[in-house]
């Protein structure tokens, strides 16, 4: 069998002059299309800038009678058959004609109307709907995500990757592969991003600004951009990595992808980098690349006992988020912050405040978090004043709770751990398991504090603070029926532009006698604050 | 490794929609099939579907079988017909070993005349026998006969006589205008067959064909709105064939039933079977017949659906879904469905209520694995039972397992297990 | 030349969505051009075929 080239066959452009017009045609041997087809694409086609004539049809003798009429004639044309398409155009300009003509089979393809309402099952399905996506974000279940994920690369995709239980060798290939081709992978367990202004996953609602901020923790995240905001500068991109990114089981591969992204990126001007400690090797690599880059870059890893030795100027440490946010955005606007911390002084009238109605046996912190990072970063704010917290998901030196369901003294509980989470969901939309964990504390005489968190934004419950403030009018309650007296030290994460309406949740909470601080490392530390003085 | 035969997939898989896309069929020919079809031997019969012996064959297939041997003389009677067939004297070959199909039992012996249609831009030929409502059910009656002996002794040779007239009739043209007017070419291909009629009467005029056999043919054709199907088998035929033996291409060259298996081949396969028991015919049932009384899926017609047609421009031909009680929105649903598991869509044919979206062309077997979405046959009902003609029509799915083992071989020849 | 994650940066995404049907929601409020995938395990849970398509598709 021998096979013709059928692409030489079928194509065939030509533009030239004639009188003041610049005219153009192509033909396409043997495509059959129906000539009320043929009569929208010619509309479609007179419409476009510079086109003055349009024909589009098949090459019957009437047709081809109706062309030389129109001042078309030539051999080609001449020769076209009835099964020939011939689009034959005038135009004011060579360069208009020729705009058409150079791309005449998208003009003969029909943008698939209605598209929307019908399904895509599979990701090649979506891509031949959205052929320019460049971005899948990936919250299928865990023992596929990792496919998936590879698809898209394959694809060209950078994947943001919500999926947890994803195997780190997995993470590993995924994220060199993407490497390798300048892609990059958020994730797994990644759950937010803000992308040139558009928030992907749990993300809040931030003015866009010069400070582009990279994190491998998704409410740590949220607390940095809604933070950066409420000082007055914003977020050019907010580029998650996944949790475990800068363990030395992957070596930071995504962090130093979105790290020299954000240094070629015209908007950015300072970058930040969150993360929990990195790994030994991962640390030095990443400080190494730090020193390199020409934009100022401020880190925080929370938790981290040991910075290595070997500093440039540039790279500034900062100890929380929220010093984190500060430092960048005075680092972007050249300015101290608008001011988002309370003083020391009124700290300690809040605390004293708050203990005096306190019964002798109360002295202990129960944190109940729904985000993840608020308790690890609520937890080293406690190890800085000697105090030994329990946790669920300890930090570094800090001991673990024998069952998570119960709290034993000082506690900090993350409510949107894996344990609790399993075919549940998460604490920021579902409120449930706070609530009963909160109402649990509540019987406990011990407790001085809860210390909670109330995360807005997209994809979050679209009243946290509702969700919470029957439940937390109850644990007071029992406590006063105890004879004692409750306190709640609680942050909202979130800005005046959320869904959630930012003031409303503050001012619900203040009304039902919380302690609202401006950001979650200082309810931490009025709890802090509190218990010491509860111990003196 | 793994990213590198992904890549010669996609590659292969490419080529085969290109020459499905480019394909060019021309109705060449009319003639008896003995003097056309390679390979055709003496008492052979072929037939629709993977290979079967007579043991194993469904009833529908078997009483073509004895109509064929009757037609063609090898037999006086039904029960010497099947003395001669119990006693192994006849060879049946499947129909896609020798480049051709045929609807339903797909029975073709040499006497029989065959559609001769050439890829004119590949050069390679495919046949396909004419279509009818009884013989080819089953039915081998004197009066189910007299259709086939009309058609060997006037329509085709008055057809063949005008066609060399013209020399040729190119049915691109007629298929992309017919999709425009209604028809999916499978169960309705009504505008196809007007279309054939009008551009064949005026040449066998011309052609002296005497006025009687002229006008026996004139009004076969104007009555018979299904005439159209066997051409649309060839054209898809010789389309299908021209993707055939692509190396690491997963896209679907052949789909066929004998009413006992279903089987499918791949272009990287060779020319290997994939198969699995026929499934049953969801449908509507002629008067006097009912879901007891059906056969398995049959036919070699699958082939319109291997590339794009039949089920897969129910869009454009909602007037037939009624056969499944389907909506207009049904129709269009299946047509869309159907390209989740094809490589791309044809940019010749079009259909008008699907916004002249292209229909899905070129199966690719990793999708359907997949997506588990079946390719959406239309199809004819055959009686369980030898003798009997029509007895309905319908929609239906080939069985997962026939893809599953192809990819399973592939994955085997390819060094993937 | 940029990499494709700059690009992502400087022209802002356009997504495919796969799996949880709410973050294509927010992506849509937000004007961004979103196609939701209907997910459902490859090979309708077969893992045997679900594995052999990792390698093939």
């Amino acid at each position: 069998m021998e096979f013709v080239d059928v692409k030489e066959l079928r194509f065939l452009n030509r533009v030239e002059w004639i009188g003041s017009m610049a005219t153009g045609y192509a033909i396409r041997r043997n495509l059959y299309l129906d000539s009320v087809f043929l009569m929208q694409v010619a509309k479609r086609l007179s419409e476009e800038p510079g086109i003055e004539q349009v024909a589009a049809l098949m090459g019957t003798e009437k047709n081809k009678r109706l062309l030389v009429g129109m001042g078309f004639e030539n051999t080609e044309i001449l020769s076209a058959g009835p099964n020939d398409l011939i689009i034959a155009l005038k135009g004011k300009s060579p360069s208009s004609v020729n705009a058409i003509l150079d791309n005449v089979d998208a003009w003969l393809l029909r943008k698939p109307s209605g598209l929307d309402k019908s399904v895509s099952r599979t990701l090649d399905q979506a891509l031949v709907r959205q052929p320019h996506a460049n971005l899948i974000v990936i919250s299928v279940p865990g023992d596929y995500a990792a496919s998936e994920a590879r698809r898209a690369l394959e694809r060209g995709l950078n994947v943001f990757m919500f999926s947890s239980n994803v195997p780190v060798e997995d993470e590993l290939s995924l994220k060199r592969y993407a490497r390798e081709r300048g892609l990059i992978v958020m994730g797994p367990d990644c759950g937010t991003a803000i992308i040139a202004g558009v928030g992907v996953g749990f993300s809040n609602i931030v003015r866009r600004g010069p400070i582009g901020v990279i994190g491998a923790m998704g409410t740590g995240l949220q607390e940095f951009t809604t933070l950066v905001h409420q000082s007055g500068s914003g977020i050019s991109h907010a580029i998650g990595t996944g949790s475990r990114d800068l363990l030395d089981a992957i070596g930071g591969i995504s962090t130093l992808s979105a790290l020299e992204a954000l240094e070629a990126d015209p908007q950015t001007e300072v970058i930040a980098l969150l993360s929990k400690p990195p790994g030994a090797k991962t640390l030095v690599l990443l400080v190494e690349r730090i020193n390199l880059c020409i934009k100022p870059v401020v880190t925080c890893f929370l938790g981290i006992r040991k910075y290595p030795s070997e500093m440039d100027i540039r790279f500034r440490t900062t100890h929380t988020l929220d010093e984190a946010a500060a430092l960048a955005t005075q680092m972007a606007v050249g300015k101290p912050a608008v001011r988002t911390a309370i003083g020391d002084q009124e700290l300690k009238t809040l605390v004293a405040r708050e203990r005096a109605r306190m019964t002798p046996e109360q002295k202990y912190i129960r944190g109940i978090f729904a985000g993840g990072t608020f308790c690890y970063q609520a937890q080293q704010v406690m190890r800085d004043a000697g105090l030994v917290v329990h946790s669920n998901a300890p930090l570094d030196g800090m001991p673990g709770l024998a069952d998570p369901l119960r709290s034993v003294e000082h506690t900090l509980v993350d409510i949107g751990a894996d344990e609790f989470t399993q075919a549940r969901p998460h604490p920021m939309i579902d409120a449930t398991l706070r609530r009963e964990r909160i109402l649990a504390e509540a019987q406990d005489p011990q407790v001085a504090v809860l210390l909670l968190d109330f995360v807005l934004g997209y994809n979050a419950s679209p009243d946290p603070v509702g969700d919470l403030l029957g439940t937390i009018a109850e644990a007071k309650l029992t406590a006063s029926q105890r004879g004692g007296f409750l306190s709640v030290a609680a942050s909202v994460c979130g800005t005046e532009r959320d869904p959630q309406h930012f003031q409303e949740q503050i001012r619900a909470l203040e009304e039902a006698g919380v302690v609202v601080l401006p950001s979650s490392a200082q309810a931490a530390l009025f709890s802090r604050m509190l218990a010491l003085s509860l111990q003196a | 490794m793994a990213k590198d035969i992904k890549h010669e997939i996609e590659r292969a898989n490419s080529e085969a929609a290109r020459r499905m896309v480019a394909a060019d069929p021309v109705l060449v020919d009319i003639a008896p099939a003995g003097e056309v079809i390679p390979g055709f031997k003496d008492k052979m019969v072929l037939h629709s579907g993977p290979p079967v012996d007579w043991q194993h064959m469904c009833g529908a297939q078997k009483g073509a079988v004895i109509g064929m041997l009757l037609f063609e003389g090898w037999a006086k009677s039904k029960d010497q017909a099947i003395k001669i067939l119990e006693d192994g004297a006849i060879t049946f070959e499947p129909n896609h070993h020798h480049q051709a199909v045929g609807p339903m039992a797909g029975t073709i012996t040499p006497s029989m005349w065959v559609f001769v249609i050439e890829n004119k831009t590949f050069g390679n030929r495919a046949f396909c026998r004419q279509v009818e409502g009884r013989q080819q059910f089953g039915d081998y009656s004197q009066e189910a006969l007299q259709d086939l002996i009309r058609w060997r002794d006037i329509w085709a040779p008055a057809l063949r006589a005008g066609l060399r007239q013209v020399g040729g009739l190119s049915l691109k043209p007629i298929i992309a205008r017919a999709l425009q007017m209604g028809d999916e070419l499978h169960n309705r291909p009504n505008a196809a067959s007007s279309l054939f009629a009008n551009a064949m009467a005026v040449p066998m005029m011309k052609a002296g064909v005497p006025k009687e056999a002229l006008i026996s043919t004139v009004d076969y054709l104007a009555g018979h709105e299904l005439f159209f199907l066997g051409l649309s088998m060839a054209s898809a035929k010789a389309t299908a064939d021209a993707a055939r033996r692509i190396e690491y291409s997963t896209v679907v060259t052949a789909m066929a039933r004998n009413g006992t298996e279903f089987g499918i081949q791949v272009s990287g396969l060779e020319d290997e079977w994939f198969t699995a028991p026929a499934p049953p015919v969801e449908g509507l049932f002629l008067p006097g017949y009912g879901k007891q009384d059906a056969g398995l899926d049959m036919g070699d017609s699958a082939i319109n659906e291997t590339v794009g047609w039949g089920g897969f421009a129910l869009g454009g031909a909602p007037g037939i879904l009624s056969l499944v009680g389907g909506t207009p929105e049904e129709a269009l649903s299946y047509s869309r469905e159907m390209q989740q598991i094809t490589v791309t869509t044809s940019p010749e044919f079009r259909i008008p209520a699907l916004g002249f979206e292209g229909t899905a062309i070129g199966i690719d077997v990793r999708k359907v694995v997949q997506t588990n979405i079946l390719p959406v046959i239309d199809t004819a009902l055959a009686h369980k039972d030898p003798g009997h003609p029509i007895i309905g029509a319908g929609l239906v799915r080939p069985p997962l397992e026939c893809f599953r083992k192809a990819l399973l071989r592939f994955a085997e020849k390819y060094g993937l297990t | 030349m940029k990499t494709e994650l700059e690009e992502l940066l400087q022209n802002g995404p356009v997504v495919i969505n796969l799996g949880v049907r709410e973050f294509a929601e927010s992506l849509q409020g937000q004007g961004v051009e979103v196609v939701h995938v209907d997910w459902a395990p490859p090979a309708g849970g077969d893992t045997e075929m679900a594995e052999l398509l990792d390698k093939l598709l």
